[in-house]
């Protein structure tokens, strides 16, 4: 226990912020705008003072809180910090600011929409951060409520129906991830993550769940795998996810994808396979045909988009699906060395960092282009743009090539550790995703030479403004860590890399 | 026609009869019977002021004289009656003034003073003196039904009754119904007082005695026989009619439309519970060997499964039929039908659990039913026949009445903590004591138990117009006179006393 | 602890208050009625307080009252009646304030509703079979008035089809309770002295005795399919009714089969078990998809009452400590909520609007016209889903424990019906406040509605506190409840795996 509760401090300024800005029912546009950016920045805040005491060495979880809490139900509040979710902080720190600078013109509502952004936030931050079962699906769950009234208050006109499919579908995948989860407990008494993983890994967990008999025990493994796989999304749950992200203006999809995206993520690389090891590895080849299937179906899927909101929609669901190839090429086996699995789950975690930084930034940069186009976001309704707006010409491109993976930005690194992982245990699937790496390449150049080479057509023919004001500062930090983090990606990789080492030590080698 | 037959018998049975040790007890005698007495006394005086004082007075203050005094009687009787205490048998048995009797004799002149009193809110009679008298006679013809231990007496004073009962159906002479209701009364009833009768000579000629205790002993010896089975048929006949049992119920709702209110309370109330304590006593004390057994399915032979018999009919057809009634007069008919059903379950049970139960019920249903009609007197003041219909707001034009009339029906209702509730509750306790569910008894209990659940239907329809249903545009004024309100009140509160209570009365027995 | 018989006298002396202080000025009424049901609450606190859980209830009061009959005035309190009272007293008290624009008649309305809260306080108490049914056929009176002099749609009929099925629900708790007592020698009413009888009754007797008094109040509980009562009913009642008809009185029926019909009949329990089982969960379906379905959102919200009791009886039926611990704390959890949920469809928004067809109210957006009701709303509906923080999570978490442990095809079921609660509430939350799809621009003809007033905000905010308060720290209540499981009438039929 630490002295001061940096991770509760963490998850809970935020929604301090929330509350605040609720208590004051006349504050100005400007008052709550600035009010909610100075408690998301806390996050931040927060981030760097656990990177200050943070040990990247030290094994198990750091600045741990841990109380009781219901007891009838063994149930603790607890909170703790490793590599994995210490990058996610500060990925969430970085993307949520962003979001509310990317809002920063939003006329509506100023003041709900700062509440439901903050809370939104603080429930990201409690998924990463908590270590028990009871508090970390109230952290899940919560985080839809905001999400909901986010994209169907000030979003477009399709929002309603996206929001409503939004919430249905990951409340499905909740309540078989809650069934799931009342089988652990009922097997093993306790809802602790870390006490669930340690009793897998000696193989108790799974002798007592096959004392359920039947399809029982293959069932809980398939209830705690949906609930995760919605969220992703993992092909096939992802139809929620175009209209979704579509539908949300700016400032929310660039958190959703950022953040949002990560945790089911975060939820396969916490959960699933330190509770479920042997069966992932048993389901290991169905589940790489899957995130094969987000790869290569997202990038062909985002080709034929027009849409270009949904075109990065689907290109999101690519992308997060290569950390799951990576996972499940790891669970999948046989490794033939440590090293090759560091490098795929190393990989993974970087990816998540990269994407939700590009993607948040592509997603800025076509709520600038709607925004100018009046609601139009159409890839045949701009052209020539950077004539027009070269600024903002150049800070989108750059945000395209760090999603095409170029190296010397930060997406490369990630698809490139993973691409070196999964070739050394499944080289099949390794050659099938790279073709997602091309079709990427092609709708991103497409989306670049139809948008702003060219003459100036459509929108961009009228008033086209340069990026200005609250956008151009978030754009132009996000650009800024795009450079740094492609450059000197061991900033980010030494605060993981013995976590990593440590997984895939723990794993079988011949 | 009647006295001499009583004449000529009197003469053979002064022999037979034993005589106490110490010789006949007049004395006895005459305090025991001290309340018919004061009744009697009673009813005289009311004839003779009226005559001699208030001949021209209006028929209003006649009748309040008339009235006055008859409470004075009643009241006068009921401290007799309460004095003279259970002191046993009576002048060699002919009386015995048992627990059951003091208690049944104590009930029947409250409610007598309960009728008296909703009288004074109800319509005055045309002859308001003979009215009051009439009602005395036959209240001393219930104590006495209450206190019979003798064949004789019991058919003399079921007789007196009786004969009052009649003529008060028929007091009212401005409606036609009062004059039908009155024939059709007097007919049924003198065809089951002639059964009853006859049954009372079969038993007389089978065992050579007229006491109960005495026809117990030697039925005993002599065991079954098909002139038993016929003197049993007879007399479960006239039970039937008294207690307005199906299928001998046929009289009760024409009677119950035609009498006026104050007649038909004291028919339903006090009637209904001098019937059954003397059947109770004719049945189990005298005629109990002959009783049979429902306690399991395969019953024994004998009354007790005619009255069962007796019991579920009247159970079904009460409530059923109550359920279409738009006349309040008829389904307090029905209603009066199918808690015949139920009591008579009760007198089954007496055997075994003692007459407690069913004098709880009995006591505390004739109370409701009594200020029911006591309700329906004050508001049919103004003429007619009482349409449930014709309760309408009745909460917002008279609260007091409506909110008796809430009580009162709530307890015939069974709904606790009314005393109705408790009535049955015990009668049903004690029956499937008898034998589970395994047996007739038991199967009745259940039955009356989901009955009360139709039940219920009517009686909220009886109350959701008085309390629901919006008052019409030009309400009818209700007067209640002071007195009739009082009773009404005092009715209410006992209702919900004995209710909260119910050892008042159980803990007697 | 002693004064907890005085919630019943004080709120029968409230009833005849408030009849004589409505002659004088309805202000006056509902004031009485206000400052009793919110002292019988106090005492309840108060109690709740200095309450030490134990195994064994703890004996309030024991008279004689019928010695002839065995049945005494015997009044007692375990950590479930306590967790129950609670629950009464704020429902009664939330109910009083969201009744407070009641004009017509109102003494005689909080006459009604304090006899009501005597009756259901009685309940909770009695430790005595007799005194228990006779306080639980107390309550059906005044339903029936409530409901149908200040009821809206089809008052008259729901409030009798509601009086009816109470009545003949207990007419046959009646009938067994009797049979059960008549057979063992019919010497006294006390729970205990009537298990250690039944006990020795043979099993088919047991089996029918269990049948006729666990059905008889399962019929107050909703439990399919003897719940069609509650969706009119609830519809017909007037919003403060509704409030403590589907809050409270529906816990009713689920305490008297977890009080009374449980420990007297074990061999009954076992032999009827996966019967209840399923009609539980076929209730928490079926209500639900119907729920789904529905054009007006009270309907919604009284079917969503329906499938919540199943819960509730679904935990009965799984008869191991962790499952009922959960039915009891989600009867206190959709005591709370459902009284939330009724307190805005029918006071906030139907006393204003006049309409409760979501078809018209999509066109309203009356989330900018009543933001305070719709945020309540929001959080209502939250809680009613079983969402994380509010106290139906863990009381739901809890129930499908027990229930897997029973019989993990059961605790799937139920799983399924937490998300068809989801859809709907998701649905009626939307379409009432929100507006269907595309409906931002601002409605025409959007007149300003009265604004919620302080009894309004008050009770809301009561209710909010309670689910939310309830919902994080669930231990509060869950200490009470489960030691009272170790009672050893509890003991014989309740058993399993520790909590």
């Amino acid at each position: 226990m630490t002295a001061c509760p940096i991770l509760s401090i963490a998850i809970f300024a935020p929604w301090a912020g929330a509350l605040l800005l609720a208590l004051v029912p006349r504050a100005s546009p400007a008052l709550s705008r600035a009010l909610a950016l100075v408690a998301s920045l806390s996050t931040l805040l927060a981030g760097f003072s656990a990177i200050a005491r943070f040990d990247p060495n030290a094994a198990g979880y750091q600045l741990v809180e841990r109380h009781a809490w219901v007891s009838a139900l063994n149930a603790h509040y607890c909170l703790g910090l490793d590599g994995l979710s210490l990058v996610l902080v500060l990925l969430t720190g970085i993307v949520a600011p962003a979001g509310l600078l990317a809002s920063w013109r939003q006329p509506r509502e100023v003041r709900l929409f700062g509440i439901l952004y903050l809370v939104l936030q603080g429930c990201a931050l409690g998924v990463f951060l908590a270590l028990d079962f009871f508090h970390w699906f109230l952290f899940w769950e919560l985080s839809l409520i905001p999400a909901f009234f986010l994209i169907k208050l000030w979003g477009g006109p399709g929002a309603s129906r996206a929001a409503y499919q939004f919430v249905i579908y990951t409340l499905a995948g909740s309540a078989f991830l809650l069934l799931g989860f009342v089988a652990l407990f009922v097997a093993s008494g306790s809802l602790d993550f870390d006490e669930l993983s340690r009793l897998a890994a000696t193989g108790g967990l799974s002798n007592r769940l096959a004392a359920l008999g039947g399809f029982w025990p293959k069932a809980v493994f398939l209830g705690v795998f949906l609930g995760l796989a919605v969220k992703v999304p993992l092909f096939p749950f992802h139809t929620w996810l175009p209209p979704a992200y579509a539908e949300a203006p700016a400032g929310v999809s660039m958190f959703l994808t950022g953040v949002m995206s990560k945790m089911g993520v975060y939820g396969f690389l916490r959960i699933l396979w330190p509770i479920f090891p042997s069966e992932i590895h048993a389901a290991a080849t169905p589940l790489l045909w899957l995130a094969l299937g987000g790869v290569v179906l997202g990038a062909f899927a985002a080709l034929r988009q027009r849409d270009l909101k949904r075109m990065i929609a689907y290109s999101s669901i690519n992308h997060v699906s290569y950390c799951l190839l990576a996972l499940f090429a790891v669970a999948a086996g046989p490794l033939k060395s440590a090293a090759v699995a560091s490098s795929a789950l190393g990989g993974a975690i970087l990816q998540m960092f990269n994407h939700g930084l590009s993607a948040s930034a592509l997603f800025l940069c076509v709520g600038v282009l709607e925004a100018r186009g009046g609601g139009r976001r159409g890839i045949g309704d701009f052209g020539g743009a950077r004539s027009a707006a070269p600024v903002f010409a150049g800070l989108c491109g750059i945000a395209m090539f760090s999603s095409i993976g170029l190296p010397g930005l930060n997406g490369f690194v990630g698809e490139f550790l993973i691409f070196r992982g999964v070739f050394g245990i499944v080289p099949w699937a390794a050659a099938t995703a790279c073709m997602g790496v091309l079709v990427t390449a092609l709708f991103y150049l497409t989306f670049w030479q139809r948008v702003f080479h060219g003459p100036r057509a459509g929108v961009s023919a009228g008033a086209f403004p340069d990026i200005a004001g609250a956008d151009r500062v978030a754009l132009a930090i996000l650009v800024a860590l795009m450079f740094l983090f492609g450059i000197a990606p061991q900033l980010l990789v030494g605060l993981f890399n013995p976590l990593v080492t440590a997984w895939a030590g723990g794993l079988p080698t011949p | 026609m009647f006295f001499g037959l009583f004449h000529g018998i009197a003469s053979p049975l002064a022999g037979s009869q034993p005589l106490a040790a110490a010789g006949l007890d007049y004395a006895g005698l005459g305090r025991a019977l001290l309340p018919e007495a004061a009744l009697a006394a009673g009813a005289l005086a009311v004839l003779a002021v009226d005559i001699a004082l208030l001949r021209a007075a209006g028929t209003a203050l006649r009748f309040r004289a008339a009235a006055a005094i008859a409470a004075v009687a009643v009241v006068a009787a009921l401290a007799f009656c309460l004095q003279t205490g259970s002191s046993g048998e009576v002048f060699g048995g002919v009386l015995v003034l048992d627990s059951l009797g003091t208690a049944a004799r104590a009930a029947l002149l409250c409610l007598t003073l309960v009728v008296l009193g909703v009288s004074a809110g109800a319509a005055v009679p045309r002859r308001p003196a003979e009215y009051c008298a009439i009602i005395l006679f036959a209240t001393a013809g219930f104590t006495l039904m209450a206190a019979a231990q003798q064949l004789l007496l019991a058919f003399l004073a079921l007789e007196l009754a009786s004969l009052s009962l009649y003529v008060l159906a028929g007091f009212d002479l401005s409606r036609p119904e009062s004059a039908e209701a009155a024939m059709k009364y007097f007919l049924l009833g003198a065809i089951s007082s002639a059964f009853l009768l006859f049954g009372f000579s079969l038993i007389y000629g089978l065992t050579g005695t007229i006491d109960l205790t005495q026809i117990a002993i030697v039925l005993a010896r002599q065991g079954p026989s098909p002139l038993l089975t016929v003197a049993l048929v007879m007399v479960l006949v006239a039970f039937g009619f008294k207690a307005a049992a199906a299928p001998f119920h046929l009289w009760a709702p024409d009677v119950y439309e035609g009498a006026p209110a104050p007649s038909a309370a004291l028919i339903a109330s006090g009637s209904k519970l001098a019937g059954l304590v003397l059947f109770t006593r004719l049945l189990w004390p005298g005629l109990g060997e002959a009783a049979g057994d429902v306690s399991s399915a395969h019953f024994g032979a004998g009354w007790l499964p005619v009255l069962a018999i007796l019991s579920g009919a009247s159970l079904l057809l009460g409530n059923l039929a109550a359920l279409v009634q738009t006349s309040l007069r008829r389904l307090l008919a029905y209603s009066a039908i199918a808690h015949a059903g139920a009591l008579l379950l009760g007198v089954i049970v007496v055997g075994s659990s003692g007459p407690g139960p069913v004098f709880y019920y009995a006591a505390t249903y004739a109370l409701a039913t009594a200020g029911a009609f006591g309700i329906v007197g004050i508001l049919e003041r103004t003429g007619g026949s009482l349409q449930i219909a014709g309760l309408a707001g009745l909460s917002r034009r008279s609260p007091p009445l409506a909110g008796c009339l809430l009580v009162f029906i709530l307890s015939l209702a069974g709904v606790p903590p009314l005393a109705g509730f408790f009535g049955k509750f015990a009668v049903f306790a004690a029956a499937l004591k008898l034998g589970g569910v395994a047996g007739p008894a038991g199967w009745l209990a259940v039955a009356a138990i989901l009955l009360s659940a139709v039940a219920l239907y009517y009686y909220l329809i009886v109350v959701k117009q008085a309390f629901v249903a919006p008052a019409p545009a030009n309400p009818a004024p209700i007067t209640v006179s002071p007195v009739a309100a009082a009773t009404l009140v005092v009715a209410a509160a006992a209702i919900i006393v004995l209710g909260v209570f119910p050892s008042l009365l159980l803990g007697l027995f | 602890m002693r004064l907890l018989p005085w919630t019943i006298y004080l709120s029968l002396a409230g009833a005849m208050l408030s009849l004589a202080a409505g002659r004088r000025s309805a202000a006056a009424a509902r004031w009485v009625a206000l400052g009793t049901a919110a002292a019988a609450w106090g005492l309840v606190l108060a109690a709740a307080t200095g309450f030490s859980p134990s195994a064994l209830p703890q004996t309030l009061v024991d008279l004689d009252w019928i010695p002839s009959m065995g049945g005494r005035y015997h009044l007692a309190a375990d950590g479930i009646s306590m967790t129950l009272l609670v629950l009464t007293g704020l429902a009664a008290t939330a109910g009083i304030l969201f009744s407070w624009n009641i004009g017509e008649r109102t003494g005689e309305f909080f006459a009604f509703y304090l006899t009501l809260i005597a009756g259901v306080y009685g309940v909770f108490l009695s430790a005595d079979a007799l005194l228990f049914f006779v306080f639980y056929e107390l309550a059906i009176v005044p339903k029936y008035f409530l409901i149908a002099i200040w009821g809206s749609t089809n008052r008259e009929y729901g409030a009798m089809k509601l009086a009816l099925y109470s009545f003949a629900g207990s007419a046959l708790v009646l009938a067994g309770l009797l049979w059960a007592y008549a057979t063992g020698g019919a010497h006294s009413f006390a729970l205990a002295d009537l298990a250690s009888a039944a006990a020795r009754f043979p099993a088919g007797q047991q089996v029918a005795m269990f049948a006729l008094v666990f059905f008889g109040f399962a019929v107050l509980a909703g439990l399919f399919p003897f719940h069609t009562w509650a969706p009119t009913g609830h519809v017909a009642a007037p919003t403060g009714a509704s409030m403590l008809l589907a809050g409270v009185v529906m816990k009713l029926g689920a305490y008297g089969c977890l009080r009374v019909a449980m420990p007297l009949f074990p061999a009954g329990l076992a032999f009827w078990q996966p019967a209840i089982a399923w009609l539980a969960i076929i209730g928490i379906l079926y209500a639900g998809l119907v729920a789904l379905v529905q054009d007006d959102c009270k309907f919604v919200i009284g079917y969503s009452s329906v499938s919540h009791m199943g819960f509730v009886m679904l935990g009965l039926a799984a008869a191991n400590p962790r499952a009922v611990a959960g039915a009891v704390l989600q009867m206190f959890s959709h005591g709370v909520i459902a009284g939330l949920l009724f307190a805005v469809v029918g006071r906030m928004v139907y006393d204003r609007t006049h309409t409760r067809r979501l078809g018209d109210l999509r066109l309203l957006a009356l989330y900018r016209l009543l933001p305070f009701a719709a945020t309540v709303f929001v959080i209502a509906g939250l809680a009613s889903m079983g969402f994380p923080g509010f106290s139906g999570f863990p009381a739901e978490l809890s129930i499908l424990m027990g229930a897997w442990q029973a019989s993990p095809l059961w605790a799937a079921a139920a799983a399924l019906g937490v998300l068809i609660a989801a859809a709907f509430t998701l649905r009626v939350v939307q379409l009432t406040f929100f507006g269907g799809s595309g409906s931002r621009e601002t409605p025409a003809a959007s007149a300003a509605l009265p604004p919620i007033s302080w009894p309004e905000r008050t009770g809301a905010l009561l209710l909010i506190g309670a689910a939310v308060v309830i919902g994080l720290k669930p231990d509060l209540l869950l200490n009470w409840i489960v030691p009272s499981l170790q009672s050893p009438l509890f003991k014989a039929v309740i058993k399993g795996g520790a909590p």
